[in-house]
Parts: structure tokens; sequence; C-alpha cells
């Protein structure tokens, strides 16, 4: 095969067995990889009313196709499990150089079942795969965890690996590889940490293959520079990074403040990205074959929150600052690196604080429940200390841990959660873009924007501007949006290379890669598969059309100040017609026709 | 007056982009151990530095290459490996002060900068402009202006 390696790696950390399997050509072609061809793979061989944290529940590790060549930015994988937080089908994607390496090693996916006796780690040198005993390493941080690794396997070595949190079986546990790159969402790094699996060490000296070498280097010519020449793509992301929002999601009023109580906050501009660039930003720094260069190197001198490391990204700046209350970016640094430190997911930590903040606020939690902690809103020193504390699984950081839908349900009011399936939503508030609402509502892993990102044409005009308070068309761009995603994140590549490129140009990529003839069109259909099977899972796992929602406020409380002022939620005239375009019956469910289209039924 | 490889470390990503190209370049595949620049990152401090063959004036690879397949070529000045007259003893790799030779034990052979004949890919693909292939004396005058400039930003601060 080309562009895959056609093998895969299945480990069993309860026996120790270990074995190589083909990948099955058709089900590439059809499922592509990483986050479609994980998911095929839980679907065909684990039962969804599994318990995500038993030893039954299984965690890959795969590759995209386009992962390890060099199609602009498309190196990246996926961990797919069952996520813990949400309940839900998890895909969680990552860049850096891990996914890469794994290729080189000869394998697309990593399948890891059961359960370790004691803690372990995976080295995997080319075709040669040990368990090998972490005892060593187990409570040390990722930073630790990666130099021991990096000493005592290979200093070439990629090393994916849990935190404290993980090994504590947070519900927000994020799996770190080279450090600083995340799969933060939906708790995966619990699920490595119930299988007493610390780290993934991986070093491959091998090789992708091109179907159609010529072909592929135009194509790749081509969609660099649409990439390069375009706003975002090419200038806006590597001078700013992905943190520009803040001042652009204010602008609108669409950055939720205080939990999600309000779409404005005046001093917003003190943890944006131009901010950020004039003070602690040491270089722009890039994931394996990225031409955006997005991530943010950086270091706070302020002797509070020394330190250096990674972000924050957008949703980082505006978790821990403006949903906090806070605008104090050296806090919110410090509070990204503990989070890349003790491996937390960014988003679902900011969000919990400023939900416990809420409940502080109103007097439903106190200092008694916090253990001392003075958790209100702006309160930039309380909230550094609770990411703190939630990483080392100490204090009232225990119950943070377990994300604000479990933590707000424990004081009786799930309701100041502002997330969707139990997981934390991003830095755009639905009432003030609309379409980002129903993707929210609708998404397959709950609150998370990067699977159906409606803010690119709603807010930033790309690739052409479309009204943020209107619902007119926005089922069809939703679900649009929501298929094409999960063919590229399949793929291998970075969401962000739409910021240049679009389907037809993915096409010609996977076509001159691996031989298969995709068309713009057959690609977006090989997204809409996944999108079903994804939603498949979910229903035998339970879940229901009554999940496909958003928090009470956001449909009844009208955002109080700012452009977006006595917005709300339009999400009930908008979800029918999306069940509507999706082909699904009134209750969600994938219909018999819809199915068989799709070669799934 | 020749052309040189200049780095600048300072702009580089660590994105790599630079290994795929060599890889596909010479190899005609994606196979970054056996690219023959390789980027260097220190994640704490999310700092990268690309490593190749500095093409020496008085090379120490062709010093003790007992069968002179390593050589510099006087019309272009870079160091050149004539692959028909190796005789894979690896003396190169031991020698260079750099580790910018190396040997492929898959492919069997001395891995070493030849700048695609005068038109590197690695530089062509950075997307950064950390390697930019130069003439030699002006990428030096650029490199000492830009500190210059550093000194005198430095002096205006005082």
């Amino acid at each position: 095969m080309h562009g895959w390696i056609g093998k895969i790696l299945r480990v069993d950390l309860g026996t120790g067995k270990i074995t190589t399997e083909a990948l099955k050509p058709d089900l590439a072609r059809d499922y592509i990889g990483a986050r479609g061809l994980g998911t095929k793979y839980m679907y065909d061989e684990v039962d969804p009313t599994v318990d995500p944290l038993s030893p039954a529940n299984k965690l890959i590790f795969a590759s995209g196709p386009m992962t390890g060549t060099f199609a602009p930015s498309a190196g990246r994988y996926d961990v797919v499990t069952k996520g813990p937080l949400t309940g839900t089908i998890a895909a969680s994607n990552s860049g850096g150089a891990w996914g890469p390496e794994l290729k080189y090693a000869g394998y697309d996916m990593l399948i890891l079942e059961g359960r370790a006796a004691k803690p372990v780690y995976l080295w995997i040198q080319d075709d040669k795969v040990e368990i090998r005993d972490a005892a060593h390493l187990w409570g040390k941080d990722v930073p630790e965890t990666t130099e021991a690794l990096n000493e005592e396997t290979a200093a070439d070595a990629k090393i994916a690996c849990i935190g404290p949190a993980g090994e504590k079986l947070s519900y927000i546990a994020s799996i770190m590889n080279d450090m600083q790159r995340a799969a933060g969402r939906t708790g995966v790094g619990a699920v490595m940490g119930s299988k007493n699996l610390k780290a993934v060490v991986v070093r491959g000296t091998g090789a992708v293959t091109v179907a159609d070498k010529e072909a592929f280097l135009a194509a790749v010519a081509k969609a660099s520079t649409m990439i390069k020449e375009h706003p975002v793509g090419g200038t806006g992301l590597r001078l700013y990074g992905t943190n520009v929002l803040v001042n652009i999601l204010n602008s609108v009023g669409g950055l939720p403040t205080g939990n999600f109580q309000d779409g404005h906050f005046p001093t917003a501009d003190k943890v944006g990205g131009e901010t950020l660039a004039a003070n602690q930003l040491q270089r722009p720094k890039g994931c394996f074959s990225c031409i955006i260069s997005c991530g943010r190197a950086t270091k706070v001198t302020n002797p509070k929150y020394k330190g250096e490391g990674e972000g924050p990204e957008y949703e980082t700046a505006w978790g821990f600052g403006p949903d906090c209350r806070i605008d104090d970016l050296d806090a919110v640094i410090k509070a990204n690196y503990y989070c890349n430190e003790y491996g937390l997911d960014t988003i679902s930590m900011g969000g919990t604080v400023a939900c416990a903040m809420e409940l502080f606020h109103r007097g439903i939690i106190t200092r008694d429940d916090t253990e001392g902690l003075e958790l209100d809103f702006g309160n930039a020193d309380a909230m550094v200390e609770a990411v703190r504390l939630t990483g080392l699984g100490q204090g009232f950081g225990k119950k943070l841990a377990l994300g604000s839908y479990r933590l707000a349900s424990l004081y009786g009011h799930p309701e100041l959660s502002m997330t969707v399936k139990k997981q934390e939503m991003p830095a755009y508030d639905p009432r003030a873009v609309q379409g980002i609402g129903l993707n929210y509502a609708t998404n397959n892993r709950g609150g998370c924007h990067v699977r159906g990102y409606t803010i690119s044409p709603e807010v930033l005009g790309v690739p052409v501007k479309v009204d943020k308070d209107s619902i007119d068309g926005k089922a069809e761009l939703v679900a649009l949006f929501q298929n094409l995603t999960a063919a590229l994140d399949s793929s291998g590549s970075c969401l962000f290379a739409t910021f240049g490129i679009g389907a037809p140009e993915f096409a010609e990529l996977m076509t001159a890669l691996t031989g298969f003839a995709y068309t713009g069109d057959s690609f977006i259909e090989a997204g809409e598969r996944i999108w079903n099977l994804e939603r498949l899972w979910n229903l035998k796992a339970g879940l229901t059309a009554a999940d496909d929602t958003l928090p009470p406020r956001l449909l009844n409380e009208p955002i109080v100040t700012g452009p977006s002022k006595g917005a709300v939620s339009r999400l009930p005239e908008m979800l029918p017609l999306y069940y509507g375009a999706r082909g699904w019956d009134a209750q969600g469910v994938p219909t018999k026709e819809k199915l068989s289209a799709l070669a799934l039924a | 007056m020749s052309m040189m490889l200049m780095i600048h470390p300072d702009k580089c990503t660590g994105c790599r982009n630079c290994e795929l190209a060599c890889s596909m370049e010479h190899e005609g595949s994606f196979r970054p151990k056996a690219s023959r620049v390789h980027v260097y990152t220190w994640e704490r401090e999310g700092f990268s530095v690309p490593m190749m063959c500095q093409q020496c004036k008085d090379p120490a690879c062709v010093a003790v290459c007992m069968p002179k397949a390593m050589h510099r070529n006087p019309a272009n000045g870079q160091v050149e490996l004539d692959a028909d007259k190796c005789i894979g003893c690896k003396m190169c790799v031991q020698a260079c002060p750099f580790g910018c030779a190396s040997w492929d034990f898959q492919g069997l052979q001395i891995l070493k900068c030849d700048t695609c004949d005068g038109a590197p890919s690695c530089a062509a693909i950075c997307p950064t402009h950390a390697l930019e292939w130069v003439e030699d004396t002006v990428s030096a005058q650029a490199r000492k202006r830009s500190f210059a400039a550093k000194l005198k930003n430095a002096f205006a601060e005082v």
C-alpha cells in the first residue's frame, strides 16, 4: 500500500501478547485512517456499553495516510477509545511528531487491549516491541517522564505519555506527546491510566511511500501555495497563534465570559494573541510537516508564575481568562503549563474552574468545600492553584478532576455546568454564533468546536461570509463541516489546512498518495460515513436525541452586555432541520436508506 | 564566490519538512532517517536547530577518505561523494566533527548533503526560510548586519 503502511500492531497489556495484522485496503479506502479507521475497529471489536475505564475498553493510536508525508500540515494522529468524560466514542487528535514516527516504525495503528497488572510502558523500535516496567516513572510529570524515557530508550524516540492526572483517572486527563502536544479531549488520559500504561515510546527507521510521486509533488505544491497565500493560514496564525481569536470573538460579542453568563469581556485584549506576541512569545513552533506554525513557544518571567513551555491556544487563554473573568496573561499561561505538565485538557479544565467559580460566587460551595481556596471569579492565584491541585489529584482538585458536570451535580446544580454530553464547551458563545451552537449540540463527542468549525464562515468569513445570527442554512452548513472535518481528521491533516484548501485539494493529495481515486465528493462522503458510524456507536452506548442539546442557560438567558446583547441560541428550531439534512429520523437515528447509501447497513 | 546553505535556528519551527524533502529527493520516499539534514528540538524551550554538512574548506571527511570518494569539487566549492568509489568504511562518519556524515544501515550508503546538485530541496520547502541557499559572501554580510542591529537595539535601551 502507499500512504498507509498496511500493518496494525496489537498489544494485549493483560497477557503481554504482541501481534501484527494486515490493514484491509477496502477499510482503509472507506474509513481513511486515524479517527475514521480507529472508530471502525472500535465499532467492530468493542461493545459500546463498555465501562470506559475497564480492561474491556480498547485504546487505539491511529495515524492517517498523509501522516509522515510532506502534505502541508498533515502529521497528525488520533487516540480513539470510549471516552470516560462523555461516554461517547472518543477520538482526540494531536500533532507533534509521534504519529509520523509510528508509521516509520511500520504501523498505521496501535491497538491496546486489557490492563497491565502494574505500571508499564511500551517500547516500539520498528518490529521489536517490548512491554517494560514503569514503576520508576509512575508519579512523574510529562516533561520528567519524556526526558527519562528518552534517556533510557533512544534520544530520538518519540513519546506519548500520561501525567499524574491520567494515572489518577481524572475524567479530564489528556495524553501528551512530544512533551507539549495534547490529545486532550474526552478524558483519553484516564483510559491510558486505567490500563496502567504510562507511555508509548516509538522509534522508526522505515518509510512512507507514494503511489504517484509526480502527481503528489504537484498536489502538495498547489496546496502549500494556497495555504501560504491565505491571510489566516499563511500569515495570521504564525504571527499571533490561534489566540488571535480573543479580540475577534470579543468584538462580535461571542466571547463566553464568567462561565457563559455573558458574551463580552471588557479587558479581553490583555489575554489575547497580540499581547502574547508582544510579551511572552519566544517563537512560533510547528508540528511535523507544518507550514503554518501556530504553536507558541513561550516563557513567563514573572516570579509568581515563572515557567516555559508551549501555549496558550485561544481556547486555553479564554478558559483560564475571560471564562473565569481573569485578565492576567501570566497566570493564564502558568495554568496552561500545569495542564501540559500534569496531563490535563485545558478546555475542560478551564470550563471546570469557571463552573466552580460560579458555584462559589453563588454561595453553593464555600471555603469549607474548596479547602480554603477563595475560588471566586477574577481570582487568578486561586485559579492557578486549582489547576495545580487538579493535576496532582489533591484537595479540592480531586473534585475538579471529575469535570464540571459531575462537580456541579455533586452540589445539586448540573445546570451550571457549561457542557454538552458532559464535555465542556469551548470558547465560542452559541447565542452569538448560531451555527456553532448546533454543532456543539450534535457533536459526536459533546462540547467540541474542531469537528464542525462553522466559526470559519460565521465569524472569519472563510471560505465565504455567512450571517452568524441567522439560522438559515445552518443545518446543512454544520453537517457539511462535520463531514469534511471527519474526513480530513482521518487523513492525518490538521484542521487549519482548511485555511487555504478544501475537499478538491484533499482529494487530489489522497489520490496521488494512495492510488485510490478520491473526488471532493467521495472524500466528504467518507467523512459522512465516519460521522454516521460514530452516531451509531453513541446510540448503542445509550445516548439519545435528548443528549443533543445545550445547557438551558444558552437557550433561555440572553447575553447581558456587548455587541450580541439579548441573543439566545435558537437550537430548538435548527435541530429538526439538522436531522433532516442528515437523513436521520425525528429521533436522530440514521435511516436505513442513509446507512445503505453509506455502505453502513 | 560560491553558494552555501545558511542555517537560521532562530527561525526554525521544528517542522522537519526539510528532512521529508531531502529523503523524497534522494530516496523517492518519506524516510527521515535517510535524510541528509536533521532537526534537533529542545521541547522544554521550544528551540530547534537543523544540522547538515557545512561544506568545510578543510574537510575532515575528505582527509580520512582512503579511496578518495569524498572530495572537493573545485568548480562549485562543495564537498562531494563519489558513490562509485565509496567502500563503505565509514571513516567519514567518524571524522566529521559535526556528525553530518552518517551511515544508512538499510540503504548501505553514506548520507551526506549533496546540495541536490546546487538546488537544495530543503531550502526550497522550508516554510520560514530557516534554511536558505545563498551566495556565501552576501549571506555572511546579512548575518553580520542582523547581529549589528541587535547590538544597536541593545545600546538604544541603555
